[in-house]
């Protein structure tokens, strides 16, 4: 569904991708963990081409992303979930979600509003349909822009640390709602520093340092026995609490 | 010479009030051909100085600095006398349009370009991970959010573009200005240069003021709308059944 490969990034001197390949199945849940500026987001990003790889390949679905394609590939086939929400601040929550549908998925308007008022259930958010973003909590903002990926009914859906700038107490509530989208065939890509999160719902954990991936394997492996030493490290500071 | 004030001079402007009328309308209607050019000439270079193709940014920046640092009466002269002299003269009316809308073109290419950099880069990364194209980005969330920080100064624009028609009378034209000046001067009807001048004024007051309020409350609308919270009742309706899509939970 996914494939890295020889991936390089760099922005201007600095070497933040260093050679990743990385294949993610249909219907795969990866988790990327790793300490800050390891190169996890920047990952993310090259899958969408938010970031476009200074070398190396990435391949959604068999082909091969383009600057040209981009646009179109994308559309068809990805979705993201920011750290920051980015939810539509000049559109009501509705809007929002019908917007991409109506205008790039060839949705009538009823279709489309029928679509996110499914997907507003999904989250649990039916009754904010028509405030304005800006009114919402964070936890609600963000459990919003799920549902905004979720109209577009792609089979990918990226999260780029979803629950990072969430107060401690709305965090549950938004990985709930991952947690339930997990049982389904959505592949979805999950930087995460929520462990708990991780070793329940990914099928495969990434971990990765310095631009380059250094361990991966299933949750049990990886929680349990990890073999790499930096693998160790961290998990022994971040498990600790 | 009529004293300034004295009731003849006002009986005078008032006799030749057609005069005025006819110049307020030249004025209005070539600033109002001129706005048109100047805000597609500013959005389309607006667009370009904040787009990723360095030729176009190139191109936008050499024709707002361009204009910028030259004077708009060095502009509309060039404009008209130098297309006479070409023997390809596109006569009074046209060159003050063009030379007006070039000229402002280049402010507001300037107004837009500052309004979309308001917008925060999460917003273009949002409609990108949609599948937006750039043209759709523009369209449907960068520039309806940039609209309250460009609208002051979009205005501002506006207001001085009207007030530029006055250069026309550099190259001959029937702006309020031209006509105002003819009539104070003119051999049957000069000397009444104070009351002249006063309606004159009055004339650009009563349609740039207007213009300068009204920018303002919009203004204020627009913000106040993106803190607002509408109940869900009173706006837009619910469908009564929402089918299950199967598969979802």
């Amino acid at each position: 569904m996914i494939r890295l490969e020889h991936v390089n990034k760099f922005f201007g001197e600095l070497h933040v991708l260093k050679d990743v390949n990385l294949t993610v199945a249909e219907g795969e849940k990866l988790v990327i963990i790793g300490p800050s500026g390891s190169g996890k987001s920047t990952t993310v990003r090259c899958m969408n081409f938010l970031e476009e790889p200074t070398s190396g390949k990435v391949f959604i679905n068999g082909t091969e992303l383009t600057a040209r394609n981009k646009t179109r590939v994308v559309r068809e086939n990805l979705s993201m979930v920011f750290q920051s929400f980015n939810l539509y601040p000049h559109m009501s929550v509705l809007r929002n979600l019908t917007l991409a549908p109506t205008k790039l998925h060839g949705k009538s308007k009823a279709q489309a509003e029928e679509l996110a008022y499914h997907y507003l259930d999904v989250v649990g958010l039916r009754d904010k349909a028509h405030v304005y973003p800006t009114t919402l909590s964070g936890g609600q903002q963000q459990r919003i822009a799920i549902a905004r990926a979720l109209c577009a009914e792609t089979k990918i859906i990226l999260f780029d640390e979803p629950t990072s700038a969430l107060d401690p107490e709305t965090i549950q509530e938004v990985l709930d709602v991952m947690i339930r989208l997990a049982d389904e065939k959505i592949t979805m890509v999950v930087v995460t520093h929520e462990m708990g999160f991780a070793r329940q719902v990914a099928d495969r954990v990434v971990f990765m340092d310095g631009g380059q991936i250094i361990e991966e394997g299933t949750p049990e492996h990886f929680f349990t026995h990890p073999e790499n030493e930096r693998v160790q490290q961290f998990l022994g500071k971040i498990l600790r609490n | 010479m009529l004293s300034a004030f004295s009731p003849e001079a006002w009986a005078r402007v008032w006799a030749f009030r057609d005069t005025f009328l006819l110049g307020l309308w030249t004025t209005v209607s070539t600033a109002v051909l001129a706005i048109l050019l100047a805000f597609s000439l500013g959005l389309l270079f607006g667009l370009f100085s904040t787009g990723k193709i360095r030729l176009l940014r190139v191109i936008a920046r050499v024709y707002v600095e361009i204009i910028q640092n030259t004077p708009i009466v060095l502009q509309l002269c060039f404009m008209y006398y130098a297309l006479v002299y070409a023997k390809r003269s596109i006569g009074i009316a046209a060159a003050g349009i063009l030379a007006l809308g070039i000229y402002h073109g280049a402010y507001m290419a300037e107004v837009i370009r500052a309004g979309i950099e308001a917008i925060p880069k999460g917003q273009f990364e949002a409609a990108q991970s949609q599948g937006f194209s750039y043209i759709q980005q523009m369209g449907y969330i960068i520039l309806p959010q940039s609209v309250k920080v460009i609208l002051p100064p979009m205005v501002n624009q506006v207001v001085n573009l009207i007030k530029n028609t006055s250069c026309l009378y550099i190259i001959g034209g029937a702006d309020l200005i031209s006509q105002t000046y003819s009539f104070v001067t003119g051999a049957s009807t000069g000397g009444a240069y104070g009351p002249a001048y006063i309606v004159c004024g009055v004339m650009f007051f009563c349609v740039c003021f207007p213009l300068s309020r009204l920018a303002g409350r919009w203004e204020e609308r627009l913000k106040v709308r993106d803190r607002r919270a509408v109940a869900a009742v009173s706006s837009g309706p619910i469908p009564r059944r929402v089918i299950r899509r199967g598969q979802k939970p």
